[in-house]
């Protein structure tokens, strides 16, 4: 298990990492979601051993590694870039750290192919890794870091420099080949819905502080703060400051909307609500929809469904609504929002309530 | 990038420390020691005081040497700058005449000073000298040992042919890390040759060319093998640099202590002029 | 802005390329409408950065010529074709400031400095930089450099064509929304003729009235979002638009009904399939429907994703993904239903048409 406790890093009198606590289990997927500059590498190289905290301790299974060399850890990092020896063939780029650690050739050979089979590299293993497809040299990069047998695998952004397929394709494949391992894996990405494809665990990050770690759907639909559930929208949520008074929420003395079920005990009040794309639509899904009115800007069409975007009231919002809709700008729509999914937010971003459908 | 963490990295440097220490800290302080002090040899020494010093410092000899320098120093940047970057911009950036090219650049710089310095004294010589002959029979009066503006054209021409190179290797290496993109925006935009230059190239190449400029003006402020082979600092004392009025103190007449005083005094000059350059060089950066 | 025909084009890399193995672009032959918005689409390899490269004027095609309005521009360089691009990372002047960016192009061109001042003044409100006019260029974030990328193409008004090379690479998830309706939003204003290369599917679809889908250097589907996703000719646009793309699944037509392993389909048409032709099924996640009625299927795994579900499942021995919305209900036993319109045959990989 690995685990930072109050870890922080400054430098030049900032924080770049405010004082964090988090803990992963062995046999988990850990993703670190958050913009770029959010501090996921800073926190990578915390983890790894690359930098020394300026502050804290880190701890793996239970012993205190801080100032531990990354050298004398057992840790295996995957990059952004494909980074594999060139003049070596993927079978001696895969066999390279156990080489190093000074292994006999059999235990070599097995290990080699068995990486190679789960990553699906076999028919590769005599290739440079410049005689391969970006996505195969990414993938021996990833059995170079699997066959160390490392406790703990940090990737950074692995996927980014990869095309949007075999993105997926690996996305979907990742998540077996970690449970197969009983290493600490964490996954530093800036796109939510690959943190919701690979699941696991989310830790989000924003200027520095980790706002909430929690399983990953979790942290999704019941995000602690607006901060996290801003991080973790993909398209970007909507808001609206709103005053709740009773059954109602009203907004600027223009429009109100019925408070739903979920939301009905939290105190009257100023707040700002919340809610994801999808949840706007342009047909009444359920009993729960409440009527509103916006004036569109730009369609986006994306085959089966549209992305509607939209000025209500000043506010800019998104609609995910299904169907091809392509409404000229500037004209004034009727939608319906499913308010059971909405989620509330105090004056101070922290979440009031938040969605009543888990 | 930060660096990593690690106190026994300290024990790494310890040698590097020592030998720094023999080879420069030790000798320095030798200097000093002599610089205040008169000898006479057979180690009697006596106190002198900051009187080296202000010798040196009233002497018209030392002054017009370091006129010399800083001219000297002057032109080889005003040659080898704008030349280095002219060659490296013409260079080929791919296929078989990168590495002919490169071969052809560097060696001079594989040629020790001292044979670059025989070499040009023989080329240049009007009776036996491919250079001087020629000139010679074009009717050019051409003699580095008698005239001094042609013993200072014949170091400045020398020097120019064994260091552009270096110039252009430093500024080579930083245009071929440009990305082609910028080429093509610039196409797009309109970008004349100049712009392109002015625009991508130079922002690029800046951090190496401050790097070019430094060591060719530490260098040649201290240039001695070449002159001191060629002309020998004549003719009269035209080309007698800092380095060689040095040594002719302190070999020649072995007047140790004013010409340790010298050398301490030159050397606060090449470090208070090399760090006038980085300043200034590294503050426009830092601005724009 | 110009109408861009591509005249038979063909592209190969090495010298004398004799079977289409040979070719980098097998053949391209099509026309592209006069402020159309174009996106070519296509995984690493297929083709498409030399189709923009033949556009742009960076490379010339081995066969073919290409046409601006009808003017055959095949030899004309770079400069010559008034164009403009965006790069994958952005390309700004470093050392100018914003404005000096987006006046770089004009000043370049002698327009006169009263005229160039009106025009980066107008730029600037367009890209929302105005603010910004007077900062130099090199500490703005990727996203800003990116729309003085765009800027500078736009500032001058006699370009035929802008030309993207994935120029959201580098940007931020929350940032390419902004970006993109931004960018849409310009081009409904100004109407100018776009193409943009990219490998992400939701670019390409929001991006473009009409995209091109590529694959191993040859042209395999053009059309638009609708279409491709409806309708994929073949069967790699199938599986390369659309998260998670199409199931395909082996299958033989017996008249007017499909059969896969047990089950029978009933189709609303005959698919007209030669004797030897292998036959396949192909029907889109989004329109399986998971519920208590139809086909049995045996539920591996349940992905949820936030706003919908993907379930894997087996069907008559092949591997399908259905998606499911975030509040359905997925019940022990579950059979499947396919959308009767969104089932496509397919003959040696290519689309049979009901219109056939």
């Amino acid at each position: 298990m690995l685990e930072l406790r109050n870890v922080a890093k400054m430098v030049a009198g900032d924080y770049h990492i405010y004082p964090t606590d988090l803990a992963f289990e062995r046999g988990t997927l850990n993703v670190l979601l958050g913009p770029t500059l959010a501090g996921k590498t800073s926190l990578m190289r915390l983890m790894a051993g690359l930098d020394r905290p300026t502050s804290g301790s880190v701890f793996f299974d239970g012993a205190d590694v801080t100032g531990v060399r990354v050298q004398e850890r057992n840790v295996a990092m995957v990059y952004q870039q494909f980074i594999n020896y060139p003049a070596l063939t993927v079978y001696e780029n895969i066999a390279s750290p156990l080489r190093i650690a000074g292994k006999d050739s059999a235990s070599i050979d097995k290990a080699v192919r068995q990486a190679a089979e789960l990553l699906k590299l076999t028919p590769y293993l005599d290739r440079t890794p410049l005689n391969l497809s970006g996505g195969q040299q990414q993938r021996t990069a990833l059995a170079r870091a699997l066959v160390k047998n490392a406790s703990l695998v940090l990737m950074d952004e692995p996927l980014a420099n990869l095309d949007y397929k075999l993105r997926e394709e690996l996305r979907e494949e990742l998540p077996k080949i970690f449970a197969q391992s009983g290493a600490v894996f964490v996954y530093a990405t800036t796109e939510p819905s690959e943190a919701l494809l690979l699941g696991g665990n989310t830790a989000t990050l924003s200027e520095g502080r980790v706002t909430q770690f929690g399983k990953t759907i979790d942290v999704y639909r019941r995000p602690a703060d607006l901060v996290t559930a801003k991080t973790f929208a993909d398209p970007p949520l909507n808001f609206i400051d709103v005053i709740k008074s009773g059954a109602v929420f009203r907004h600027q003395d223009v429009d109100s909307l019925p408070v739903p079920s979920h939301l009905s005990e939290i105190p009257d009040g100023a707040m700002t609500v919340a809610f994801h794309p999808h949840h706007l639509g342009l047909t009444r899904q359920t009993e729960d929809a409440a009527p509103l009115r916006a004036v569109t800007q730009i369609s986006e069409i994306t085959g089966s469904e549209s992305f509607v975007h939209l000025d209500y009231n000043g506010a800019r919002w998104i609609m995910l609504a299904a169907g091809i809709h392509e409404i000229d700008p500037d004209t004034q729509v009727d939608l319906f929002l499913d308010t059971r999914h909405l989620m509330a937010f105090g004056s101070d971003g922290r979440a009031i309530a938040v969605n009543a459908v888990a | 990038m930060q660096k990593t963490w690690n106190n026994k990295a300290w024990f790494l440097v310890l040698p590097v420390l020592v030998l720094v220490a023999f080879s420069a800290v030790i000798p320095l302080m030798t200097v000093v020691n002599y610089s205040v002090q008169d000898t006479f040899g057979n180690n009697e020494f006596f106190w002198a005081g900051t009187d080296w010093f202000l010798e040196i410092l009233h002497s018209d000899r030392f002054w017009e040497a370091l006129q010399r320098n800083l001219f000297f120093s002057f032109v080889i940047l005003a040659l080898q700058i704008p030349l280095g970057i002219f060659i490296a911009l013409n260079m080929p950036k791919s296929g078989i005449g990168v590495p002919v090219c490169l071969v052809l650049m560097a060696l001079p710089l594989l040629i020790p000073w001292n044979v670059v310095g025989t070499i040009w004294q023989v080329f240049g010589r009007v009776d036996i000298g491919l250079l001087g002959y020629t000139l010679r029979a074009l009717g050019v009066d051409y003699n580095y040992v008698r005239d001094p503006l042609d013993a200072w054209i014949t170091i400045i021409v020398m020097d120019v042919w064994h260091w552009t190179s270096l110039v252009v290797l430093l500024c080579y290496a930083g245009l071929v890390s440009i990305p082609d993109a910028y080429y093509q925006a610039a196409k797009i935009d309109g970008a004349s040759r100049w712009s392109v230059f002015r625009y991508i190239q130079l922002p690029k190449m800046k951090r190496v060319l401050l790097i070019a400029v430094l060591l060719r003006f530490m260098d040649s402020f201290m240039i001695y093998t070449e002159p001191f082979v060629v002309t020998g600092g004549g003719p009269g004392n035209s080309t007698t640099f800092l380095s060689i009025d040095l040594v002719k103190m302190a070999v020649g007449q072995f007047d140790l202590g004013p010409a340790a005083a010298m050398s301490i005094i030159y050397f606060l000059i090449i470090l208070l002029l090399s760090w006038i350059f980085y300043t200034v060089m590294t503050s426009s950066d830092a601005n724009g | 802005m110009a109408r861009i025909t591509l005249d038979h084009i063909r592209h190969a890399y090495g010298p004398a390329p004799k079977s289409p193995k040979d070719y980098a672009l097998r053949e391209v032959h099509h026309e592209w409408n006069d402020g159309g918005a174009y996106a070519l689409l296509g995984p690493s390899g297929c083709g498409k950065t030399t189709l923009l490269n033949i556009i742009s004027g960076l490379l010339q095609p081995s066969e073919g010529r290409i046409l601006f309005d009808g003017k055959d521009v095949t030899y004309l360089s770079t400069q010559a074709r008034n164009i403009a691009q965006v790069f994958q990372f952005p390309v700004i002047y470093d050392t100018m400031t914003v404005y000096d960016n987006l006046a770089f192009p004009l000043r370049n061109r002698a327009v006169p400095e009263a005229e160039v001042d009106r025009r980066v003044r107008e730029m600037l409100e367009i890209i929302d930089l105005s603010g910004w006019s007077k900062r130099k260029a090199q500490g703005l974030t990727a996203d800003q450099k990116q729309k003085i990328s765009l800027g500078r193409g736009l500032v001058r008004n006699d370009v035929n064509a802008i030309l993207f090379d994935e120029p959201l690479t580098v940007i931020d998830p929350h940032m390419k929304w902004v970006l993109r309706s931004q960018l849409k939003r310009l081009h409904k204003q100004f109407g100018f003729t776009m193409v943009y290369v990219t490998h992400d599917q939701t670019e390409a679809l929001t991006f473009a009235d009409k995209v091109v889908v590529m694959y191993d250097g040859q042209i395999v589907q053009i059309g638009t979002p609708a279409e491709l996703f409806e309708r994929p000719t073949h069967t790699f646009v199938g599986y390369f638009i659309g998260s998670p793309g199409m199931n395909v699944m082996p299958a033989r037509v017996e008249g007017s009904a499909v059969v896969v392993g047990g089950e029978r389909i009933a189709l609303d048409y005959s698919p007209q399939i030669g004797a030897g032709d292998r036959a396949e099924l192909g029907i889109r996640p989004e329109f399986i429907r998971i519920g208590r009625e139809g086909m049995p299927v045996a539920v591996n795994r349940i992905e949820d994703i936030g706003r919908r579900r993907i379930v894997r499942a087996d069907f008559q021995g092949q591997r399908i993904a259905i998606v499911a919305s975030e509040d359905a209900e997925i019940p022990a036993e579950p059979r499947i239903t396919f959308d009767p319109a969104a089932i496509n045959i397919y003959a040696n990989s290519w689309r049979v048409g009901r219109e056939a």
